[in-house]
Parts: structure tokens; sequence; C-alpha cells
């Protein structure tokens, strides 16, 4: 059955806050009542289909405090309601941190990016169609997934930690961000949470119905980015079915701190392949000491596509996955190679 | 309060889902308030125990008895503490959850319910071939005696029959377990065809979806049921009057004048 696309939105109460105060004040008002709205990517495909019908929308945009990139200490924070297109460009993300930049340049079309934020990006729902199409599902609360059943299209699904939903995140910018040892700030009620961007997302094993910690009532505040891995070696890249606007298949995001040619420490994160990104652990610690060769990008994609479980249509993604991670260690201009 | 969830189906059909969660709150809040209330009534009320001359009177009647006598042998000792364990993992991996607790649990919840339904399988076993089967059912014989102590918590003075080994509260609870565990443990394994186990091959499609969400249904109900049971279970095991019994499901043995006290020696004869 498709899904049912209609123009007309249901009713719902619009605030527009100026401050996170303010934004805060409603969401705790609110509670389970209120949606809260970056740049409305996700949400409108949501009240549009007619499936999420809030009693209340919190549109960020009027917060200024969300928005912006500053300095902070050989890092930078990231307002959430930043643009992905201010983040793409702006100086300071490229010149310390080009994975982040890199990534996010490649998310969805430039319009897209421009109305995009950084906070909507990595909060983003699950984009299983089953899902999306209002089916009762294990993430939207039923007891079963249409994803992974016999006649199933699974092509886009996950490979890895499937647990009842085998739905992927689908952000570009969340591996990236794992990558750089990020965390994110959530405002919950009167306390700031400081999460690492790992744990920040979530596997259906222990949340079936979120990709995120993010609780109703919760307000991602801004992403902030240690100068730890600022300037190191960086690779980015995103395999995706369309090239002018389209969500990964794969993605992988890497960072390398190299002495000569031996590697001295590496983050490797893979996205599109589970339902909260995946950090390769054993691989960063597999290529810790080893030489950035051939010998090396070749076992550590072998070690990275370990314990995969294909679905019937996304067999591909094992042996893509293997050269994603190939090309990461081999790094930029390797790759062709 | 919802009782049920209810969903369109992808073919337009109202289907069961599951349990509302209101009933996991309900028969938390009904076990916590049973025992309140009960533990009120024990400590105000007029309720009476059996006469000591009696018992007094039986210990010299039958002076040849041991002065331990076995209640529960190893093996059935064994069997319920990992029963109860794998109880307790069921119902904390099941409801942390609900409660806002969030961590993998489904691994650990079906593992745990695998360790049930391998306990149960013994004990049936065990029961039958190994013990007095019939010793713990209930019927029409256990009226008088249901009477006679419903009227001592009353606290009226009255004698009446005695149980055999199993006094009347343990055989109405354990019926109510297997009544819930049946249901839990059959439903469970239904729920398990979806779920992605080394056990047996995952087939969503074994069931409609109907029959899988009253499945659902049917395991919610019997997994908040279990909630008020242990609540029940834990709070008389402590109970000052009836500690005689956990003891012996510890160590195994009750004293004689214990075993005069409480149990009929014609309908269970000590042997040992």
């Amino acid at each position: 059955m498709p899904a049912a696309i209609r123009d007309v939105m249901p009713a719902f109460e619009l605030f527009q806050p100026t401050s996170v105060a303010d934004t805060l004040g409603l969401l705790e008002r609110h509670g389970a009542d209120a949606w809260v709205m970056g740049g409305g990517l996700d949400t409108f495909d949501w009240l549009k289909d007619r499936l999420r019908k809030p009693k209340v929308v919190v549109d960020l945009s009027a917060v200024a405090e969300l928005r912006g990139i500053k300095d902070a200490g050989g890092g930078i924070e990231i307002g959430a309601m930043t643009t992905l297109t201010e983040v793409a460009t702006n100086a300071l993300v490229k010149e310390r941190f080009g994975l982040l930049a890199e990534a996010t340049g490649l998310v969805a079309s430039p319009q897209i990016r421009n109305q995009g934020t950084m906070g909507g990006n990595v909060a983003q729902d699950a984009r299983c169609w089953y899902y999306r199409a209002g089916w009762p599902c294990y993430r939207a609360g039923g007891n079963i997934c249409y994803a992974d059943t016999p006649t199933a299209v699974n092509r886009e699904h996950a490979i890895f930690d499937a647990d009842r939903c085998v739905a992927v995140n689908p952000s570009d910018t969340a591996p990236a961000l794992i990558a750089l040892d990020a965390q994110m700030v959530v405002r919950r009620g009167a306390s700031e949470l400081v999460v690492p961007a790992q744990d920040f997302f979530v596997g259906p094993g222990v949340d079936i119905t979120r990709l995120t910690l993010l609780r109703p009532g919760d307000l991602l505040t801004a992403v902030r980015i240690p100068g730890t891995w600022a300037g190191k070696q960086f690779y980015f890249e995103k395999v995706r079915d369309r090239q002018v606007w389209d969500f990964a298949l794969v993605n992988v995001a890497s960072a390398i701190n190299a002495s000569g040619n031996a590697i001295s420490e590496a983050r490797l994160v893979v996205n599109g392949v589970s339902a909260r990104p995946y950090r390769l652990e054993a691989v960063e610690a597999f290529v810790r000491g080893k030489a950035r060769d051939e010998q090396t990008a070749e076992q550590a994609g072998a070690l990275a596509v370990r314990g995969a479980l294909p679905l019937r249509h996304n067999a591909y993604k094992v042996p893509l996955m293997k050269a994603l991670v190939k090309r990461a260690i081999r790094g930029a201009g390797a790759w062709t190679s | 309060m919802d009782f049920v969830t209810w969903a369109l189906s992808p073919w337009g059909e109202n289907i069961l889902i599951r349990i509302s969660w209101d009933l996991f709150w309900a028969s938390l809040v009904g076990g916590i308030l049973f025992l309140v209330a009960h533990g009120g009534y024990m400590l105000f009320s007029p309720h009476h125990k059996r006469e000591s001359g009696e018992v007094d009177r039986m210990e010299k009647e039958r002076a040849g008895l041991p002065a331990r006598i076995e209640r529960h042998s190893f093996m059935a000792r064994v069997f319920h503490w990992v029963m109860a364990v794998a109880m307790l993992a069921l119902v904390f991996t099941a409801f942390l959850p609900v409660v806002g607790v969030k961590f993998a649990w489904v691994y650990w919840h079906w593992m745990a319910g695998i360790l049930l339904t391998g306990s149960i399988i013994f004990h049936v076993i065990h029961a039958t071939f190994f013990m007095d089967f019939w010793s713990i059912w209930l019927g029409p014989r256990d009226i008088p005696e249901a009477k006679a102590e419903i009227m001592r918590d009353f606290g009226v003075e009255i004698g009446g029959p005695k149980p055999g080994k199993y006094p009347l509260g343990n055989r109405l609870y354990h019926f109510a377990v297997l009544v819930a565990g049946v249901g839990a443990i059959a439903s469970g394994l239904l729920m398990m065809s979806r779920v992605r186990t080394p056990i047996f091959e995952r087939n969503p499609y074994l069931m409609g979806d109907a029959a899988y969400g009253l499945t659902y249904v049917i395991h919610g109900l019997t997994g908040v049921g279990f909630v008020g049971l242990i609540i029940a279970h834990i709070y008389f095991a402590l109970r000052p009057e009836k500690f005689w019994i956990t003891k012996s499901m510890i160590f195994g043995t009750i004293s004689k004048r214990e075993y005069l006290e409480h149990h009929d020696p014609d309908r269970w004869v000590a042997t040992k």
C-alpha cells in the first residue's frame, strides 16, 4: 500500500520562541505533545503524510542562540540550528575539520543544505519506507518489522546490529562527528547533558522507537568538537544511488593521526549499515601502529565486515563497506589506485 | 486507561498490537496495595492461630517422628531457585525499559525465557515421576480447609482440617503461576519466531497479524500478572508466620513441631 501523501497538514498550535529558555519552557509545558522543528525537512514529511499529528510544533528558526559556529579553544562549537551550508562552507570548519565540511557538503542537495540544520541532520528519524509509510512496525510501536520479512524490499537496510528493526541511520554528518570525538549538548529541563556523539545515537535493542537518546522535552542545542583531531588526515566517502541528492547507501568517515607512514591513532565510522553509526573499534585497534599501505587497508576492510548479516536484497553492502573502509585507510588521493 | 493497543495494518484492518503499559502500573500498584492492606490487617486484626495444646498432644502421640522432616528435596529446591532467577530476570528485562531504564533487553529476556522453559520441563517430569503429583493440586476436598482458613482470618476460633504437604495458599499460588506461566511460555515461544535467535529459524509470517496480536496481548497480560504475583510471593515469603516455609525452601527441612502444627500427618506422611 503506497503512502497517502497529502498537501494539507493536520492542525497544530505553532510556537516560534526566540530564546532557548522560552523553548525549554514550551517543551516542559507541552511535554510529549510538542514536536521540535529545526529546518523542517524531516518534520514536514511526517506532518504532510499525516503520520505524526502533534498538538504543538515548536519552530526553532527564530532562536538566534542556536545558530553559528564558534571557536572553542582549538575546537569548535556549532549551534544546532546552523544550516548545513554554513557548516560546509565555514572557513574554521574547513581548516580544522575538513572531514565534517566534506560530509556536510554531501548531504542531499544545495537547496536542502540551505534549509537543513546540523541538529536536524543528526536527530532525523529513520527513512525505512515501511516505517515512513505509517505501517505498524516495531519502530512505530507495533510488533513486526515489515522490512525483515521474506518478501520485503530491504536494499537500503541494516547489515549489522539488527534487533527486530532493520532500519539504518540516514545521517551523513553523524559518522564524521563520531570520528572527530564530538560531543552533543542537550538541555533537559534545568540540566545540561554533554554526551559523546557515539552515545548520542541508540540502536533498536536499547530503544526501538528512537535513533537518538533525545526524549520528549529534550533540546539539542549544540555540537562541540574538541581540538584533538584538528588538522589530521581525514577521509569521507558517500555512495548513493543518485549523485544529485540521495541518502547514503553506505558512507565512511575516518580520521587518522599518522606519524610518517605509520598510523598512530585512527577513528573509523560507517553509516547506512545499522540503526546507529557503526564505529569500527576493532579496526581502529588493528590499524594502530601499522603502516598505511595496501596490506593494512585490505586487512582492515576484511575485519570491518566481520559479523555482517545481510538481508535478502542488501548483501551488496558487505563488499561496498569493505571497499570503503579500504579506501579510508589508504586515504584521499590513493583510492583510485 | 487503555487495556490494549490497536493499529491499522497495511491492509487497512484494525489489529491488536499489545497490552497498554497502563496495565503494568495497575499490576504494580495493585500488588503493593495488597501487601499494605494485608500487612495492616494482620497487624491489627483479631485473626486466630490454632491452639498450641493440640500440637503438644500430637507431638506426644507421634514421638517416633524424626526431629527434622524433609519438605523439599535438593532437586526441588534447585528447580525453585532457578525458576525464581529466570522469572525475576524476565520481569526486570521486560519492564525496566517500560519505566525508562533503557538497555538491550531482548537478548537477556529470551535467554531467561529459555531457562524458565527448561526448568519448567524439568519440574513437570520431576513432579510427575518423583514427587507426590496430586499434593499441589486444588479440588473440592479443599473447600472445608478454605472455609476454616477464612474464618480464622476473620477472628473466629475454629479447628478445621489441616492441609497435606502444601497449605491452601501455596496450592492457589501454584495454580495461578501455572496458568500465567503456561500463557507466558507458549506466547513467548511464538513471539520468538519474530526475533533472531540461534535456536530456530526466524519466520515472521508463522501466524497472521491477528494471531500475533493476540499472542502479544496474552504475553503482556501474563507478564503484568507476574508482577503482582511476584510481589505477593516475596511478601508472603518474608512474613514471620510463613517464614518457616521459606527456610524449608532454602535448607530443605522443617521441625517436627512445624510439621504437626501446619500439616495433617495423615494427608502428608513424612517418610524421613
